[in-house]
This record gives C-alpha cells, structure tokens and sequence, in this order.
C-alpha cells in the first residue's frame, strides 16, 4: 500500500507540476512571441536562393539564431502514451512551434542589429544535443535557422 | 570576409572560384548543464545552456571555414550550409561548408 503510494504520489505531483507551469509558461512565450513579431514587420524573409535587384544591395551577410526548448513532464509523458496508440503528438508539436518561432526572431534581430530589410534563403537545421535517445529525444527541441541578410542603398 | 548562403553575392561578381572550404567542431556541454536540463525539463522552457552551446558550435565551426578560406586567398565565401550529426550523445556535433570565392 504504502509503496504505491511512495510511486504514485511523487508522479501525480510531477505531472501536476509539469501541467501547470509548463502550461502557464508555454502561454507567456507564446504570447512574447506574437508581440515580438509585431516589431519585425519591416523585415521580408524568404526561402528563395536568388536575391532579386543585386545592383541596390548595399551590404550582405549571414545572419543565424537558434535555440533549445525543453518539454515539461506533462509533454513528455503525454508523449509516452502517445506512441503507444500512435498519432500526432499535439503537445510536442507545439513546441516546435515554438522554437521555430524564436529562432526565426533572433535571426531577424540579428538582421536589425546590422540594418538589413531583407533575409534571402532561410534555412532551417535542427541538431541533438541531447543525444538520439528514445526519451531524450522528445524532451527537448533544438533548432537553427540561418540565411542571408540584405542591406539595400 | 563575406559570407553568405545564397549562390553569389548580391552585388558583386565572382572573379575566381578557389573551392570548397569547411569546418567542423564537436562540443561537449559539461554536467552541471544536465543537471539544470534536467530540471527544466520539469517545467518546460529554454535550455539557455544549450542554446549558448549550439551558437558557440556554430561559431566555431564558421571559423574554421573562414580561416580556410582566408589560407586559399579568397574574400568571400558563398552558398554556405550548415549540417549536425548525433554521433556522440551529450554534445553538439557541427558541420559548415561553402565554397571560398573572390569578388569583385
């Protein structure tokens, strides 16, 4: 009785703990990111190689941002039951979401900091850190995104 | 030095193509990262240890493409990729490479 009590309590505690923070927290990023965004309006990103109009370019540099999020334990576990019965992993998607999202503002601040109205040929590169681990895998997110940044005259 | 990932430099014409350069670097992070990871990954959140760790790769990488660059007598290098690998667990493993050119 009193061992699964000492097994179960401590999970139940976790997975609260995961599901609220973790939760609270996932809203206040998103929330920074959409207002973030706001303030990068001026900026145009695109996956396309060729930069169009050469002769006005000023200046032109590579401009990078990456960042690792990591999932709480309400994500990770969900993750867990999740591959039993398969589907999409809502909960983890979101969180690619994410750090796509604030990646691609820090290459844009980059871009800022050196004046560019442009970032041609944006691409994205994810790593692991973390190792290729079946739970390691789903416990965090790690992503790059790179590209070249136009200074037009 | 320029560089860039697009297939030229905007602006400028390649007058010599000195060929391709790369660099590479694998970076552990150390224990105390794991820990404070570990942790995090509780409450959910940026891994600021990792992220630093990854910019620092990325860095280093870029680096050692550019003094290879510099050792060929190129001003600029072009088309420039980044790649990762997982071979080791608990490091950051990356790769860049683009190909050294001069412009004028």
């Amino acid at each position: 009785m009193f061992e699964v009590l000492f097994g179960v309590v401590p999970f139940l505690f976790l997975l609260g703990l995961g599901y609220g923070v973790g939760t609270w927290r996932e809203r206040n990023h998103l929330r920074a990111l959409s207002a973030r965004e706001k303030e990068f309006t001026d900026i145009r990103i695109s996956t396309i190689q060729t930069v169009p109009d050469p002769e006005t370019v000023r200046e032109a540099s590579l401009v990078s941002g990456g960042v690792v999020i990591a999932a709480d334990y309400f994500k990770t576990t969900a993750a867990q039951i999740r591959k039993l019965v398969g589907g999409e992993m809502g909960v983890i998607r979101t969180l690619v979401e994410r750090a796509q999202r604030e990646a691609t503002l820090r290459l844009l601040a980059e871009a800022r900091r050196m004046g560019a109205t442009e970032v041609w040929n944006i691409r994205y590169e994810t790593s692991s850190i973390r190792g290729a681990d079946k739970y390691q895998a789903a416990a965090s997110v790690e992503l790059f995104v790179y590209g070249t940044a136009v200074v037009r005259q | 030095m320029l560089v860039v990932n697009t297939e030229n430099v905007p602006g400028f014409t390649i007058r010599e193509v000195k060929g391709l350069v790369q660099g590479n670097t694998v970076r552990a992070k150390h224990i105390g990262r794991d820990i404070v990871a570990g942790l995090k990954n509780l409450v959910g959140g940026e891994l600021t240890g990792y992220t630093e760790l990854l910019t620092e790769a990325r860095r280093q990488a870029m680096e050692r493409m550019l003094a290879q660059a510099q050792q060929l007598g190129a001003n600029a290098v072009v088309n420039v990729r980044f790649a990762t690998a997982a071979v080791t667990q608990g490091a950051a493993e990356l790769y860049c490479y683009g190909t050294a050119v001069v412009i004028q």
